[in-house]
């Protein structure tokens, strides 16, 4: 119950739509309010990435481009490792509202749990290892 | 589906909000299976009381039990629910606040700036 699985915000912004577009989804504009660097390929299935000051990095996929109302991206769960597959999806949507825009972000899924592929493929990893160490030791043993 | 990924939490928790507990599992991280003699041997806690958190452990399936040597029983530390707890806590400390209040901003001063002031000079 306590767990928050979807995070949603709206902000209403004095920009048009267009402006609140391009600030969204160009690198530049992801550089100026979101990352301190970014590149995307703007369109669905396209790499993109944000880099901070800090070092940390975050890669992420475009989901959907509908311009002007609808762009979306899934991303890597900070604090997960790098290879793990795991991703949250977030969806902006943009909708007109007086002489600016109305702007609403969803990000949803921080309650995936592992399936069943992942673990096994985790476990596989420990017992390889474990048997690879044991293999050495035989050797080692033996020699 | 999110009602078990918080019990999952909710026991990596109290399992870590114990001293002794983040001291056992920080061991098998560090060192591999070991059983609670190894454990006791390495860590300052009594062997009583490092099987009796081993007992928590194991339940909150932090770690498994598993036959070793001359029928001893060894330890091995399981990750995933430590993963879990990961996720509870990345969504804790996802702010879109911040980012969303720079986006007002950039979008602000950026419209404040002549047209041609816009463009970036390449120097």
């Amino acid at each position: 119950m306590g767990f928050p699985d979807r995070i949603e915000r709206t902000v209403e912004l004095a920009a048009q739509p267009g402006r609140v577009w391009a600030a969204l989804t160009t690198a530049d504009g992801l550089a100026a309010w979101f990352g301190n660097e970014a590149e995307i390929d703007l369109r669905p299935g396209g790499a993109a990435w944000m880099k901070w000051a800090s070092g940390y990095r975050v890669g992420m996929r475009v989901e959907r481009v509908e311009e002007p109302t609808v762009f979306a991206f899934t991303w890597q769960i900070p604090g997960l490792p790098e290879d793990d597959p795991r991703r949250t999806y977030v969806e902006f949507t943009l909708e007109p509202a007086g002489a600016g825009t109305r702007l609403r972000v969803v990000e949803t899924g921080f309650a995936q749990l592992p399936d069943d592929v992942y673990s096994a493929e985790y476990d596989g990893h420990i017992k390889g290892w474990q048997s690879e160490l044991g293999e050495l030791a035989e050797y080692l043993d033996g020699s | 589906m999110a009602a078990d990924i918080e019990a999952v939490a909710e026991q990596v928790f109290t399992a870590l909000a114990d001293p002794s507990r983040r001291a056992i599992l920080a061991a098998l991280a560090a060192a591999g299976p070991a059983t609670a003699t190894d454990l006791a041997g390495r860590l300052p806690i009594t062997r009583q009381a490092i099987a009796k958190h081993l007992v928590l452990l194991t339940g909150a399936g932090l770690v498994t039990a598993e036959p070793g040597e001359r029928r001893r029983v060894r330890y091995r530390l399981r990750s995933a629910p430590m993963q879990m707890a990961q996720q509870f806590l990345a969504a804790l400390a996802r702010d879109w606040d911040s980012p969303l209040e720079a986006l007002k901003d950039h979008l602000d001063q950026e419209s404040r700036q002549p047209m041609t002031m816009r463009r970036r000079t390449p120097q």
